[in-house]
């Protein structure tokens, strides 16, 4: 490796840390998607039906087969809270968790970013983004959804 | 099952931040408390139940306690949605005579050790179901009870302030508890509403139960063994445990509907049925409290209000002695000591036997639930 890109390395802003995630077989996928950008769900491929967190058989069917299938993106914010303690290092102090439902009708945990607490509503319209962080762990999160033609 | 089996001896050590001594060492101390409680001897126990948290093997109390002997010993899982659970295995055992007389313990350093709000300062490998909330900060039971709960707060219009009155309560009847570690530190919903988030805005500082070391046993036997035993007994009127579709351990988030503990509505629709008693038969009850919130969906779960009403039904006067349904009459996990809802399981054998410092007065049907917002259990004690 030449000298330049080391030097490259080294002033390149180190990534922010978080827990990262174990995966099986069942969930490897929702993960490895999130490095696509792509928000992926579960669907039972005999009765089409979605579920997450991912698992192997439909309770529905007790089918095995599935798909992996992409999620708009869109969702609302079913329910949220702002943790206080303790304080972790992987944490701004006013981060936000959120439970967030779909449009396609499952819910997921997630942060909210780019919203002060106080801005944010059950029922707030959002919608995905997804940010890096170090060990090439990639997080969906949501924030406000902008309305349409609104620059990003 | 009915009636069957007694809860004839209790035991606990003292209820600490930091006992000075092993896990192991306050199981093998309450197991013979309670033992000796009972009138029995360690010769005379041939079963043991406990959580599968606890970290005191069934062998190494035994081996300590000298009980020669064992036919039955059983885990029930959940954390704290055990401790009925416990009492429920050690019932069915005694009925069905596979054992005569059975210990449940719970004993551990839950501050001086291991505490369960710091998961996320501990984790070694990452569990697979806390893999969807740990990356995002969710991270300690305070918090996965809070995102539920704020679901309930928003559709029925419950303020914090309605949750701290479950807080006042605890906290008065711990005041006269001489074991409780809150005695004679009562508060009012002042201190309550100035007291630090937690996880805002949801739970303060005093919505969330303490952290204690010590342990906790309990001696079940047949019903009419008990009668020629030193203490009235705490007759096991009914027992259930109860899970349902689509639970997680504490992060049960898909489900329709957020607003409810359907695990307890499980356990609430079999206690009823099995003992044939109503909300109006309760002279008093151990409400599990690691977190107000869950108490007020509880008394709907339970049946003693309906849905969305708990607010105006939990008043101070109301739940603390003296009133139609006194609860947590020892102070609760929040005033008096948290070992995992075991100490309920006490209180209500003392509520039985006459002998609680916060005596409620004829007592005659006594209701118990475990841990709530998991997979769950409860009882309905009863005097002879
Ligand atoms: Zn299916």
């Amino acid at each position: 490796m030449s000298g330049s890109e080391w030097s490259d390395m080294s002033e390149a802003p180190a990534l922010p840390e978080r827990l990262a995630p174990s995966m099986t077989p069942d969930t490897q996928f929702f993960w490895d998607g999130a490095k696509e950008h792509r928000l992926l769900t579960q669907q039972c491929s005999a009765c089409n039906r979605l579920r997450h967190p991912p698992r192997p058989m439909c309770p529905v069917c007790n089918a095995l087969d599935w798909e992996a299938v992409e999620a708009s993106g869109r969702g609302t914010v079913f329910s949220f809270v702002m943790p206080r303690h303790p304080q972790y290092p992987w944490f701004e102090p006013n981060y936000i968790v959120a439970l967030v439902e779909l449009e396609e009708g499952v819910r997921l945990v997630t942060n909210l970013v780019d919203v002060t607490p106080a801005d944010v509503t059950i029922g707030l319209p959002v919608e995905v983004r997804f940010d890096e962080f170090a060990g090439g762990l990639v997080l969906p999160m949501f924030r406000p959804r902008r309305a349409y033609g609104e620059s990003t | 099952m009915r009636d069957q089996a007694a809860i004839v001896g209790i035991g606990q050590t003292e209820f600490s931040k930091e006992s000075g001594r092993t896990e192991l060492q306050l199981a093998c101390e309450s197991v013979l408390a309670a033992i000796t409680d009972a009138g029995l001897t360690p010769a005379n126990v041939d079963g043991l139940v406990t959580f599968t948290l606890d970290t005191s093997e069934e062998m190494e109390v035994a081996r300590n306690v000298g009980i020669p002997s064992l036919s039955m010993f059983a885990r029930i899982p959940y954390g704290g949605g055990a401790s009925a659970g416990t009492v429920m295995q050690a019932a069915m055992a005694v009925a069905t005579g596979v054992a005569d007389v059975v210990v449940c313990y719970r004993a551990f350093n839950e501050r001086s050790g291991m505490r369960f709000g710091n998961i996320g300062g501990a984790i070694t490998a990452m569990p697979l179901w806390l893999s969807w909330y740990a990356p995002y900060g969710l991270l300690t039971p305070a918090s996965w009870v809070a995102l539920h709960a704020q679901r309930y707060m928003h559709e029925y219009g419950v303020t914090n302030e309605d949750f701290g009155r479950i807080a006042v309560v605890d906290r008065m009847h711990a005041a006269t508890n001489p074991d409780a570690w809150f005695y004679e530190r009562p508060i009012t919903i002042e201190d309550h509403q100035a007291s630090r988030w937690i996880i805002e805005p949801v739970l303060r500082l005093l919505d969330c139960c303490q952290e204690t070391d010590g342990g906790v046993a309990l001696v079940i036997t047949s019903a009419e063994r008990a009668r020629d035993l030193p203490h009235p007994p705490a007759i096991i009127t009914a027992a259930a445990q109860g899970a349902t579709f689509d639970g997680e351990m504490m992060t049960s988030y898909y489900r329709d509907d957020l607003t409810g503990l359907p695990e307890m509505g499980v356990v609430a629709d079999r206690l009823w049925a099995m003992s044939g008693l109503t909300p109006d038969d309760i002279s008093t009850a151990f409400l599990y409290d690691h977190f107000t919130p869950f108490v007020l969906m509880q008394l709907e779960e339970l049946g003693f209000c309906a849905r969305g009403e708990a607010k105006d039904f939990a008043t101070v006067e109301r739940l603390s002695l003296g009133g139609e349904l006194p609860i947590n009459t020892s102070g609760g996990l929040l005033g008096e000591a948290y070992i995992h809802g075991m100490n309920g399981i006490t209180e209500a054998v003392r509520q039985i036997r006459g002998t609680s410092y916060n005596q409620v007065d004829q007592v005659e049907h006594v209701l118990v639930t475990a841990g709530t917002g998991v997979p769950t259990s409860g009882l309905i004690l009863g005097a002879i």
